[in-house]
């Protein structure tokens, strides 16, 4: 009984004040992210790292904020697919399906707060699923050495893409890209400046929260301007909400619902490649074929809103799963939290839960507080929320851009930071418009460095012989996976991808 | 054809950094790797993806009229402006200006826009100096 002794010590650090006010604060602007339509989990946990940093927090509280926002950003991300028929952010997108048909119904109330429950479900399922599977990863990641890491960087890079890449160049172009950028400073072994061209800002390399910030969020931006979108989603909609509690019947019909889509949104989560939107569209496509007799689905049924509201929340826990034990993100979110982690000097993977297990369990204790917060805070509260969505943007994005140089600025006070954030902004929207994604650009960032250096120690371990990449059973297992994710998209993402993205557009590119 | 004039930058791209590559000065001290392989590893990838990219390319996207794209340009210029008189004009005078701009091409009334550049610019001041006392950039007048 470890881990609930350990959990227990968890509790006992998550539960001062500073911690509970930080969970708190954290769920609330997760929660009105999710919800405006343009802001996300991945670059609203982007805006938000500079905060983190400034404020001088600790590790552990820098991860209760940020978890907080990342899980409330999925809780937020159903209230305007309920109400207005637009994903507040990508892994909602599915619960436009049914949602919208219940609101228009008159069933706004019920729906929001039955997703409100099924959410909860699946991220506390998920949290469950986290404590138990993340010790046995550990296990198996003690046993990598450096060739292990390369081959599981490299996996991680070839899956990202994900089943439903568009194209899979474009996102080996993207991984590449970030790689390349890694490269750029003072090379850690030899030390001899590369790709520096003189310029002493440069030496140190390129700060990958500058880089994050900027393709994130400034991209958004220049989005917005880009088709002068000032207005409100919500201008012109009667949003009535109604009863703000489901019937005990609605809830009956729905459980096994809810707890079938937890356990699948959980393996999406944890499975290189999948991520939230994957895990609520399998959700959906499961329950549909599996209990929609009738035909209600896509019509208000109310297990069309369960599914997939539980299916990403516990994609969204299970994303961390990879994210902590192995140091190996699978999805945008994590990829921007794996960075705060490198910000605050902590290297994440099996170390971690041996060298930090203050870090780890503090934070696994912050996210069940959390996920009470975000029910008590998603169902009483939800008006609250909705009127958020009456915020125009041509207000809203001012505040964003102004938000990221402040923050940026206040991390390193130097304006020549504060031009490469305007490049990536830049770069991020041409990359946008062209539909690369744009995670791989930023694993590659925070990663190359790591890979790297396993590279070069695994060879030079073993005498300059290059061999020895593909030596351990292990190893070449890595390999394989990695290069059955690399071309099963090839094969069956283009059906996944036409039924998950009717609309696929500029979104698609920071997908989580 | 975007996609083709996309991939042929990004070829060209990865010739210039394996070029770059090929100058890094070799430390006497060096690993067996030495700092070159990796860089040239990616130069390769970076080439055939964007070739295939080049051959192979996608539907057109969907690119913005000429004034949208000049908009753009606009708030980049302004973004960079910005970023430079910071330190000369100080945080909270640079950034009524900055966000009052984009509030203005975003579609507000100019009394609007002024009033959204003032209302973040001092909101921010107040949250994040006066109250978590993050360092922001000082003007003349100290602000």
């Amino acid at each position: 009984m470890d881990i609930l002794a350990s959990l227990g010590d968890g509790f006992a650090i998550a539960l001062t004040w500073q911690n509970l006010g930080l969970a708190l604060l954290g769920c609330f602007l997760g929660t009105i992210m999710g919800a405006l339509p343009g802001l996300g989990p991945s670059n609203g946990v982007a805006i938000l790292i500079p905060l983190a940093f400034t404020l001088g927090l600790g590790a552990t509280p820098s991860l209760i904020l940020l978890t907080s926002v990342y899980y409330g950003a999925m809780y937020g991300g159903r209230i305007s697919s309920i109400l207005l028929n637009i994903p507040g952010d990508e892994p909602a997108m599915m619960t436009c399906l049914d949602g919208y048909p219940m609101a228009q119904k008159g069933l706004a109330g019920e729906a929001l707060s039955l997703s409100g429950v099924a959410s909860f479900v699946g991220a506390f399922l998920a949290t469950w699923g986290l404590i138990l599977l993340a010790p046995q990863l550990v296990k198996i990641a003690l046993l990598f050495g450096p060739a292990e890491y390369f081959a599981l960087f490299a996996l991680a890079f070839m899956t990202l893409g994900g089943v439903s890449s568009t194209n899979q160049a474009k996102s080996a172009f993207a991984a590449a890209l970030g790689l390349g950028l890694a490269t750029i400073g003072v090379d850690t072994q030899t030390g001899v400046p590369r790709f520096t061209f003189g310029e002493v800002h440069l030496y140190d390399g390129l700060d990958f929260l500058v880089a994050i910030v900027g393709l994130f969020a400034l991209s958004e931006v220049f989005i917005f301007l880009e088709n002068r979108h000032g207005g409100s989603d919500a201008a012109g909609h009667k949003m009535k909400i109604g009863r703000l509690y489901p019937p005990l019947s609605m809830l009956k019909t729905c459980t096994p619902t809810m707890l079938r889509t937890s356990f699948l949104g959980f393996i999406a989560g944890v499975l290189p490649g999948a991520g939230a939107s994957l895990g609520s569209f399998i959700s959906y496509s499961m329950e549909k074929r599996l209990v929609d007799k009738d035909g209600t689905f896509g019509t208000g049924d109310p297990r069309g809103v369960a599914a997939p509201e539980a299916g990403n929340n516990a994609a969204a826990g299970g994303a961390l799963v990879p994210m902590l034990a192995l140091g190996v993100p699978g999805s945008g979110t994590t990829a921007v939290l794996l960075a705060v982690l490198l910000s605050l000097n902590i290297t994440p993977g099996p170390l971690l839960f041996t060298n930090n297990p203050d870090v780890v369990w503090g934070l696994i204790a912050a996210l069940f507080i959390a996920n009470f917060m975000l029910l008590a805070m998603n169902i009483p509260m939800v008006g609250l929320f909705t009127r958020v969505l009456l915020i125009p943007s041509r207000i809203l994005m001012p505040i964003v851009a102004m938000v990221s140089f402040v923050g940026i600025y206040g991390i390193s006070g130097s304006s020549f930071d504060l031009l490469v954030m305007i490049g990536f902004g830049v770069m991020g929207w041409v990359l946008r418009k062209l539909d690369v994604p744009l995670v791989p650009v930023i694993l590659g960032t925070l990663l190359g460095n790591a890979m790297e250096n396993n590279l070069r120690r695994a060879v030079t371990i073993d005498n300059g012989n290059w061999g020895t990449l593909i030596d351990s059973p292990l190893s070449i297992g890595l390999w394989a996976v990695a290069l059955i994710g690399f071309v099963l998209p090839l094969i069956i993402g283009a059906r996944v991808r036409a039924k998950m993205h009717q609309r696929r557009d500029e979104d698609g590119a920071i997908s989580d | 054809m975007s996609d083709r004039v996309f991939g042929i930058v990004g070829v060209l791209l990865a010739i210039g950094y394996a070029l770059a590559a090929l100058t890094i000065e070799e430390s006497f001290l060096s690993d067996a790797v030495g700092p070159k392989a990796f860089p040239l590893i990616i130069a390769a990838l970076l080439g055939i993806s964007s070739a295939v990219i080049a051959l192979r390319p996608d539907p057109e996207p969907h690119w913005p009229a000429l004034g949208r794209l000049a908009e753009i340009f606009g708030a980049v210029v302004v973004m960079i402006l910005y970023a430079e008189m910071l330190p000369i004009a100080g945080f909270v005078l640079a950034t009524v200006f900055a966000a009052a701009y984009l509030a203005w091409r975003l579609g507000s009334k100019p009394v609007e826009a002024l009033l959204t550049g003032i209302g973040t610019s001092v909101g921010i001041y107040s949250v994040f100096h006066l109250l978590l006392g993050l360092s922001l950039a000082r003007g003349p007048w100290g602000f």
